[in-house]
């Protein structure tokens, strides 16, 4: 770990100015992504800016029957949270599919959006990776990519975004509140995870001193039914090779509404708009939840390890929206 | 006292809580890392990040820039060993690299974190060659090794293979593969050096303290007197402490340059997967030939894995075959791959393990082909006697495991067919499998026993303890050889200030340093009688036992598992396992116990989840951490039942007990494999088992 | 080499340090306070061997930045012996032999003890069937999925679910 400067801004516009300053600083909350990376020196920051204390640990009930997350309670008090739990059981379920309770007791909701991939090519500074010096070259598409994109991948890079909690605030359309030196922004969750194109080395779209403040849920009926499916390789403590995120309501066997998220899939969570635009009206039964499934995934590119992420995705989503369409 | 003779006492037999109990859940048993030295500093190791070349320059001038950084070594600079005939351990004698990770030198710093850093911007620049690390079975270069790993032959051959296998009536050729495994301790090998005047002590993880005082006093040019070798408390070897690695003499080589004060070096989790060991892939062959009856007429197994180009080392994969079932006609042989890659050492029961993977599916699959129960048809084909020695087995009740193992699990009216059983979005089956490990005894242990006066004993023997109860164990062993209670015995293990243990390994701690602690019991009653003056003393040697030479002496052991497997997902959940031994006499039940579960365990891991991915572009394992390389967690064990059968086997040792330590990982992947078949109809023959393989 | 001065109370007792702003609570414990009862098996999170209660949850002690946490309350395994008696949950280990090599011990410990405020305040699992329960029942598969952060290489899982199970009975007694 380079050596570094520790600071403790006064507030959120302190914060945000320290890093204004600073081209080479970076926030601090949890600290269970940064510090991980920092000891293998894959991010070098001078400075850290600690926001742990800044921005809000509440969650709260928004005017407009959403629900407003702060970007510094942590993973376990959000998924323990009653308000989240009983009308958004799919966030809940999905932070709890993640890490361990150790980690989920440290970090925070900001931090777990922005968390790195886990691409063992990214994580090994003895090899090439785009995402890290950009122009070095991908060893992920000819290599180990078992775990790597089928979806949206780039001929740069073919990492995957690690985190649950993200993909089924992506189902549920959340709104992601930043505050940055050039004041205030709210932005819709799938415009902050960037696809890779040929600019690997940017993971979202905040620009640099951008602080993320809180999260909005809007108010969304149709989350009361709904869950979250990981499969990985074993049975806890692991990433994601596939999962779904998904909300469904059905009335007298039509689908009226579905929101469908993709996790392990590509570097953001995958808004599965395809599948849910083939599904919104029709019968809901496994024939058309397979069909939408296959639909979206149509534009599927495997690597040569990965091919089975397709049927694996398949059945996941059509077995999710079963379970969805049979237990309400 | 005769080792013919059992011995039967007070405290073998009973469910002692361990000794080192209270320390260990306290957290104050010190490991290697944690004993107190004055003033130490840390080391951070240089690897090589080529897999084959030289080193053409190293620039350290920003580190050694740096406040706090005390020396940079390399073999620019490093002091000469005396004794460089192991390429393993010979390290920092010269700019070749052998593979990539090697030890090209260190930084030694005041704090960790300034020595983890400097290392960092230490900048090397390389020759490189092109390297070689692929293993495949079709190699026109692969090699026959004089002997295989604990000195057995390479080849056997017995009958007329081939005539035999043409002609059976039933025939299975298929080949099977395991991966690359690291043992992965939690506890990362460590080693404070601290050297004083010419004398040097070193704070190891290491199964064996006395073995590594023998093989780093030589490399030094030291009399093995100089040297101290301190491991009270082990977190873990399975394997990998066995044989002593780099890190000792790298710790070393940097304390002795430095001079003065101790240096600290514990490996990263990521070091751990280039220089500690590892279990090499193996690729195997198997051919059975069966009549109608279900007989064996036919065995073949045939070997591929990997060795390095620096050092051989050839895991006995086969060597189970030899002995495990009744057959005419039998051929076993190794062939190496001799590949720029580190070395590949022990990794729990080197050579049964993932040779009885291989054998057990094989079987599995043979009995199918021949329409029978795959017990029946492991009892069908139990031999008379050990056809790799032509001896008589001192005890021999595979058959008893399997049916008193059927019996507990609920196998009786098992439906065969595969993918018949499902429960919700489970596919549910169950397999088995056998598994031998032999009785081993290493020679050169001694044990001094001295009255303390007060009716207490000073039992004294430089075991180690890696988490298999030796503290425990060797106490109520103790107890009983003298004759006294558990609480009038003092045991000292973990340093060779006190006298020569052969290594923790090969599941032989118990046979060995047991009957040494009989040997000297006797010896001591025989000179100081049963009212001892405090500081009478004796010290004996490990009795030879005569009857190695009329019996072979194995453990083994029958292994059940249910599996449910994910129809949608190919996800695999072993909610079951129950795994019963014929392992001669218990010495603790409560350790004993553990020890099972223990390797059970690792077996689902091997079935399921292990696999060291390396990159051949580079020459490198890729996923190097414990988030990658996936090891069993908590939520991936079901329930493991263990029992064991009556056995008694007055030839093995006083004890009439036989080593536990690894026959539990022995039998168990392949029972895991075998009821992942039965459950989805899909037979995965590479480990691990992994949902890619089975989703459809 | 920057550093900060920091407060650390440690099982109770009060510690004031100047600490390198790269050293983690782990290394704060283990080579500045002489407390190495919580491990390092992988300093990155992977493992559990750290576990440390900070500010009464559990954490893993490798990934929390000791100037980040002045002022920190932690307890370790060392800590968890009141007046010299082993805590109920380090009993229970002992009795159900839920160790082997000792290495994960004390941070399965301490993240035992932790996991068993969790299901206290009603605290859901990935395992729990309805997330928005009022209650959480304790069964194998809760105490499994709830200690999967805690890796064992040795394979003591088996004896470790009853060690707990049995310390969860005898804390729901008291």
């Amino acid at each position: 770990m380079k050596p570094y400067h520790y600071e403790q801004a006064r507030d959120i516009p302190g914060a945000v100015a320290a890093l204004a300053e600073q081209p080479n600083a970076k926030y601090l909350a949890g600290g269970t992504n940064l510090v991980d990376l920092m000891k293998l020196e894959i991010m070098t920051p001078d400075v850290l800016v600690d926001v742990r204390r800044l921005t809000s640990d509440r969650i709260e009930e928004t005017e407009d029957g959403g629900v407003r997350i702060g970007a510094a309670v942590t993973n376990s008090d959000l998924a323990a949270d009653r308000t989240i739990r009983s009308r958004y059981p799919v966030l809940s379920q999905a932070l709890l599919s993640g890490a361990s309770g150790q980690l989920r007791n440290l970090a925070t909701t900001g931090g777990n959006l922005l968390q790195r991939t886990r691409c063992v090519y990214f994580y090994d500074t003895t090899t090439p990776c785009n995402k890290r010096e950009p122009g070095s070259g991908c060893p992920a598409i000819e290599g180990h990519n078992k775990d790597h994109a089928i979806l949206g991948a780039s001929e740069h890079c073919v990492a995957t975004h690690p985190s649950d909690m993200a993909v089924a605030m992506t189902a549920l359309e959340a709104f992601v509140n930043v505050h940055g030196p050039d004041g205030e922004r709210r932005i819709p969750i799938e415009d902050l995870h960037r696809l890779p194109g040929d600019e690997p080395e940017r993971d979202t779209t905040l620009e640099h001193g951008e602080l993320i403040t809180a999260v909005d849920l809007p108010p969304l009926d149709l989350a009361y039914n709904s869950k979250y499916r990981k499969v990985r390789e074993r049975a806890s403590y692991a990433f994601a090779l596939v999962s779904v995120a998904a909300a469904l309501d059905v009335e007298d066997g039509v689908v009226r509404d579905v929101r469908l998220a993709l996790g392990g899939v590509a570097h953001k969570p995958w808004r599965a708009t395809k599948a849910e635009e083939a599904l919104r009206g029709e019968p809901a039964g496994e024939e058309n939840f397979r069909a939408a499934a296959e639909i979206e995934l149509e534009d599927a590119r495997p690597l040569r390890e990965n091919a089975f992420k397709v049927p694996l995705a398949r059945n996941v989503i059509t077995r999710t929206l079963l379970e969805l369409s049979e237990e309400r | 006292m005769s080792t013919t003779t059992r011995v039967s006492g007070r405290a073998i037999g009973t469910p002692l809580d361990r000794i080192d109990g209270p320390q260990k859940v306290t957290g104050t048993a010190p490991y290697a890392y944690e004993h107190h030295v004055e003033n130490p500093l840390y080391l951070y190791p240089l690897h090589s990040d080529v897999a084959r070349g030289r080193v053409a320059r190293i620039d350290a001038s920003a580190a050694e820039a740096l406040p706090g950084v005390v020396l940079v070594i390399t073999h620019e600079n490093a002091p000469r060993l005396a004794d460089t005939s192991d390429k393993e351990l010979a390290i920092l004698q010269s700019d070749e690299v052998a593979f990539r990770g090697q030890y090209l030198g260190a930084v030694v710093a005041e704090t960790f974190e300034i020595a983890r850093h400097a290392a960092q911007i230490v900048e090397i620049s390389y020759d490189e060659e092109p390297h070689d690390v692929a293993l495949r079975a079709d190699r026109d270069d692969l090699y026959t090794p004089d002997q295989v790993s604990g000195g057995f032959p390479t080849d056997t051959e017995e009958g007329d293979f081939d005539e035999a296998f043409s002609s059976a009536a039933v025939k299975l050729d298929e080949t099977y593969a395991t991966p690359m495994e690291h043992n992965n301790p939690m506890e990362p090998h460590t080693t404070v050096a601290v050297w004083e005047g010419g004398d040097l002590t070193l704070y190891e993880s290491t199964q064996g303290p006395h073995p590594v005082r023998a093989t780093v006093a030589p490399i030094f040019g030291l009399d093995p007197s100089r040297v101290r070798v301190v491991a009270p408390y082990v977190g873990g070897g399975f394997g990998s402490k066995g044989l002593p690695h780099a890190n000792s003499i790298l710790a070393a080589l940097a304390a002795r340059k430095v001079e003065g004060r101790p240096v600290k070096f514990a490996l990263t989790r990521q070091q751990m997967f280039s220089c500690v060991g590892y279990r090499t892939p193996t690729i195997q062959r198997i051919r059975l030939g069966a009549d109608e009856d279900g007989r064996l007429t036919a065995i073949s197994h045939e070997v591929v894995e990997q060795t390095a180009k620096i050092k051989e080392f050839a895991e006995q994969t086969a060597i189970a075959t030899r002995t495990m079932y009744a057959t005419g006609s039998r051929r076993t042989t190794h062939r190496l791959a001799a590949l720029d890659v580190p070395v590949p050492s022990w990794m729990r029961a080197p050579g049964e393990c993932p040779g009885m993977y291989a054998l057990e599916a094989a079987m599995d699959e043979i009995a199918i082909k021949c329409n029978l129960d795959p017990v029946e048809f492991r009892i069908r084909n139990e031999p008379e006697i050990d056809a790799e020695t032509g001896l008589p087995y001192s005890s021999r009740n595979l058959v008893a495991c399997l049916r008193e193992g059927a019996r507990r699990f609920g196998w009786e009216g098992r439906d065969p067919t595969p993918r018949a059983r499902r429960e919700g979005r489970w596919l549910v089956g169950t397999g088995v499998a056998s598994a031998t490990y032999p009785v081993g005894r290493l020679p050169g242990s001694r044990v001094r026993i001295r009255c303390e006066g007060d009716g207490r004993y000073a039992v004294e023997i430089g075991a180690a303890d890696i988490g298999t109860g030796t503290w425990t164990a060797l106490t109520q062993i103790s107890a009983d050889a003298l004759d006294v209670g558990v609480e009038a015995i003092d045991l000292k293990i973990g340093d060779t200030n006190v006298p020569f243990a052969s290594v923790e390994g090969g599941s032989s701690g118990i046979t060995t340093w047991g009957s040494t602690i009989f040997e000297a019991a006797r010896a001591f009653r025989e000179q100081h009688g049963q009212d001892p003056s405090e500081g009478d003393e004796v010290e004996a040697g490990m009795p030879a036992n005569p009857e190695t030479e009329n019996y072979a002496m194995h453990a083994f052991g029958a292994y059940f598992v249910e599996a449910r497997v994910d129809a949608d997902t190919g996800e695999v959940r072993v909610p079951r396992m129950t795994g019963v031994f014929a392992v001669g006499n218990i010495i603790n039940p409560k350790t004993a116990r553990s020890q099972f579960i223990g390797g059970m365990t690792m077996g689902l891991g091997m079935a399921l989840h292990e696999e060291s991915v390396v990159d051949e572009r580079f020459g490198h394992v890729v996923n190097h951490d414990f988030a990658e390389y996936h090891i069993p967690t908590n939520a991936d064990v079901g329930e493991i039942y263990i029992a064991w059968i009556e056995e008694e086997d007055p030839y093995v040792n006083p004890m009439g007990s036989k080593g536990i330590g690894e026959i539990g990982i022995v039998g168990s992947s392949a029972a895991v494999a075998n009821a992942v078949y039965h459950a989805s109809g899909i037979r995965v023959r590479d480990l691990p088992i992994t949902p890619d393989k089975l989703v459809q | 080499m920057n550093e900060e001065e920091i407060m650390l109370r440690v099982d109770g007792e009060e510690h004031r340090l100047i600490v390198d702003t790269r050293t983690t609570l782990l290394d704060a414990l283990r080579e500045r306070l002489g407390n190495t009862s919580p491990k390092k098996g992988c300093d990155h999170g992977q493992c559990g061997a750290c576990t440390v209660l900070l500010d009464g949850r559990r954490a893993n002690s490798c990934l929390a930045l000791a100037v980040a946490h002045d002022g920190a309350e932690i307890v370790t395994a060392e800590g968890l012996a009141e007046n010299g008696d082993l805590h109920p949950m380090q009993r229970s280990f002992i009795e159900h032999d839920g160790y082997q090599c000792g290495y994960c011990t004390p941070g399965q410990i301490v993240s035992a003890v932790g996991m068993l405020d969790e299901v206290e305040a009603g605290w859901p699992s990935h395992v729990t069937g309805d997330v928005s329960a009022e209650e959480i029942s304790l069964s194998d598969a809760e105490i499994r999925e709830r200690m999967s952060g805690n890796l064992c290489r040795c394979g003591a899982y088996a004896n470790i679910v009853p060690a707990i199970r049995e310390a969860a009975e005898e804390r729901a007694r008291r």
